[in-house]
């Protein structure tokens, strides 16, 4: 029998169950809104972490501006449905699509890059969408951010943080269960033959930038949907959730939990989500901990927390 | 007309002075260990913080900057040593995350010993504009566009000219061919480290005058830095140089003739056009990848 920790690693469907049961229970032993919300922040943040997981895991591509398509979507529910009154559901919808189009727009051309070159050019975007949302004021109220109507749907208005945690608990799942189906599909296969040898995957007949395109559009319209979704609940956005520093956090949590693995970028997310609220002890010294927290990992577990910790187990190698 | 061109290309060459150094930085690093080093703008920041605050307390500016440089290159030398030679064989966004981890760190620390407000730290002679063919100068521009040019030179000698230079440069081209004919490739990159970090130190020591110095000054300074770098092509010395200008003068240019709150976006503009074009940046190798 495989040990339930590798089952969750490698079991498609045992995996989603689990994910779900910690999901149905966890209200459970969370003792007030507080500690409901950092959940929920969590659970955003691991909708974002899957989908790039897709992008860094899988197809071996570093994406250093997710947080650009993030924010663009938040934006997007922002403008659309406070200063133009449109529909929650449309104007989500439509930041999405405008992020699907943008990322497909850029996708060819940068995905062409590779390695620092790649890192550079996502980067460059991510910097620019935040300079835009911090500088266009009329539209987003600048620095300062602008708050944003609740989401309504048929007549319901989505209020609080109890309702929230199931809405982002489904969505997580869901996102979970299409990212583990797309890795067994031959699409997922294609992206690891990517990651492994590009080359050796063009010569078998994969064509690389198709793939590496659609996985970059997938996983920023994920981002772009988390965006949306987090702006209603979280009712104010600023462009700090667009910038530099939120990419690199995502893409941390993603490395951390551990590349190429979808569990492990839900880990990554809640373990860094948590993390510096856990700090907050430290007071001052909450950067160094949180810095040296992040070297060490890295240097003592390169692979990420998961897998390292898979490692550990009793071998049993994976079916 | 002509002066207010004049003006803008003045204090773009002056912050495209510190963008060559801080570029150059991360195509030393780069050529010695393949590291992108994301606390590249720290060394800046340790520079700019320490000459600021030692001659607030007494310290001679030669001593401060020589302190700052000095202490610069210790953390260089620590970073490399705990953090990026033990994690060689990891992937390329794992040793991203572990020089970020570094940056973070280090400010972090930074706030601690230094505070959170802005220092100021003299201008090394004067506040006396010159007047330049219409377009007036801070003194303190001629000493950061003096110094960079300096430091350019010493470097470009450096590798040309000593065996120690030289030996980088063969662990760039060939580490194993390197270590073959008995280069000590890890001190290699250690010295890579402690160079690219007095480059910057005293990069941000001289632009102290011009920018004030605070705990968050080397975050915009180390991106543009690494564009100056990708643009000139990774790992490409005078490449880094020309980037890191180019970078600058666009800037004030673009602060000047369309807008200045968009002045931070110009580099990264610069950087997704040219790179659209010319995967490798404007001098990179064009090189085929070996299967």
């Amino acid at each position: 029998m495989p040990s339930l920790f590798q089952t969750i690693l490698h079991g498609r469907l045992t995996g989603l169950l689990v994910l779900g049961a910690v999901i149905a229970v966890l209200p459970l032993f969370l003792p007030n809104n507080f500690y409901l919300d950092i959940a929920i922040l969590a659970g955003f943040n691991a909708v974002v972490c899957v989908g790039l997981n897709l992008l860094i895991g899988y197809a071996g591509q570093i994406s250093l501006g997710h947080a650009g398509f993030f924010g663009i979507g938040a934006y997007a529910s922002g403008v659309l449905a406070g200063n133009y009154g449109w529909p929650p559901v449309l104007a989500l919808l439509a930041g999405a699509v405008f992020v699907g189009l943008l990322a497909f727009a850029v996708a060819k051309p940068i995905l062409r890059l590779k390695g620092h070159y790649l890192a550079m050019a996502t980067l460059g975007i991510g910097i620019i969408v935040s300079i835009v949302l911090r500088t266009e004021s009329g539209l987003t109220g600048g620095p300062d951010g602008m708050t944003v109507e609740p989401f309504r749907i048929f007549g319901f208005e989505l209020y609080g943080e109890k309702t929230w945690y199931w809405v982002v608990g489904a969505l997580l799942v869901a996102v979970v269960w299409l990212s583990l189906n797309l890795i067994d599909s031959p699409m997922g296969r294609a992206l690891r033959a990517v990651h492994g040898s590009e080359v050796a995957a063009e010569v078998v007949g994969v064509d690389t930038a198709r793939f590496k395109a659609a996985v970059f559009v997938l996983s920023a319209v994920f981002a772009s949907v988390a965006g949306s979704l987090f702006a209603h609940y979280a009712g104010l956005i600023t462009p700090a959730k667009a910038d530099f520093f939120k990419s690199i956090e995502l893409v941390t949590m993603v490395v951390f939990g551990g590349m190429a693995s979808t569990f492990g970028a839900v880990v990554g997310a809640v373990v860094l989500t948590l993390l510096p609220q856990a700090l907050t002890v430290f007071q001052d010294y909450q950067q160094i901990v949180l810095g040296a927290i992040l070297m060490a990992t890295m240097v003592f577990m390169p692979k990420g927390l998961l897998p390292t910790l898979a490692a550990l187990l009793p071998a049993r190698r994976r079916a | 007309m002509f002066a207010e061109l004049l003006q803008y290309l003045l204090s773009g060459l002056t912050i495209g002075a510190i963008y060559a150094l801080a570029g150059l930085g991360f195509s030393i690093v780069y050529n010695a260990s393949h590291v992108i080093n994301f606390a590249q703008g720290e060394f800046i920041m340790i520079g700019g913080m320490a000459s600021a605050t030692l001659t607030a307390s007494g310290v001679p500016l030669p001593l401060a900057i020589l302190i700052g440089c000095g202490g610069a290159m210790l953390v260089g030398v620590l970073v490399a040593k705990f953090a990026v030679e033990r994690a060689r064989n990891a992937s390329t966004v794992t040793l991203i995350i572990i020089t970020i981890g570094a940056s973070i760190f280090l400010r972090g620390v930074a706030e601690l010993v230094w505070g959170k407000d802005f220092k100021r730290l003299d201008a090394f002679s004067g506040e006396t504009p010159i007047q330049f063919l219409g377009a007036s100068m801070q003194p303190q521009s001629l000493w950061v566009v003096g110094t960079a040019a300096l430091l350019i030179v010493a470097i470009a000698l450096f590798f040309n000219r000593t065996l120690t230079g030289k030996a980088m440069l063969a662990t760039s081209h060939n580490r194993l061919a390197a270590q073959l004919v008995g280069i000590d490739v890890k001190r290699v990159v250690l010295a890579s480290f402690a160079l690219s970090a007095a480059l910057g130190a005293i990069g941000g020591a001289v632009v102290a005058p011009i920018t004030f110095s605070y705990t968050e000054m080397g975050i915009m300074l180390g991106l543009k830095g690494f564009t100056a770098a990708v643009l000139g092509g990774l790992g490409h010395g005078p490449g880094a140089v020309a980037g890191g200008l180019i970078v600058g003068v666009a800037e004030a240019l673009g602060a000047g003739y369309i807008s200045s709150a968009y002045k931070d976006a110009v580099a990264f503009v610069i950087i997704l056009a040219v790179l659209l074009f010319l995967p490798n940046g404007l001098f990179g190798k064009r090189g085929t990848e070996r299967v």
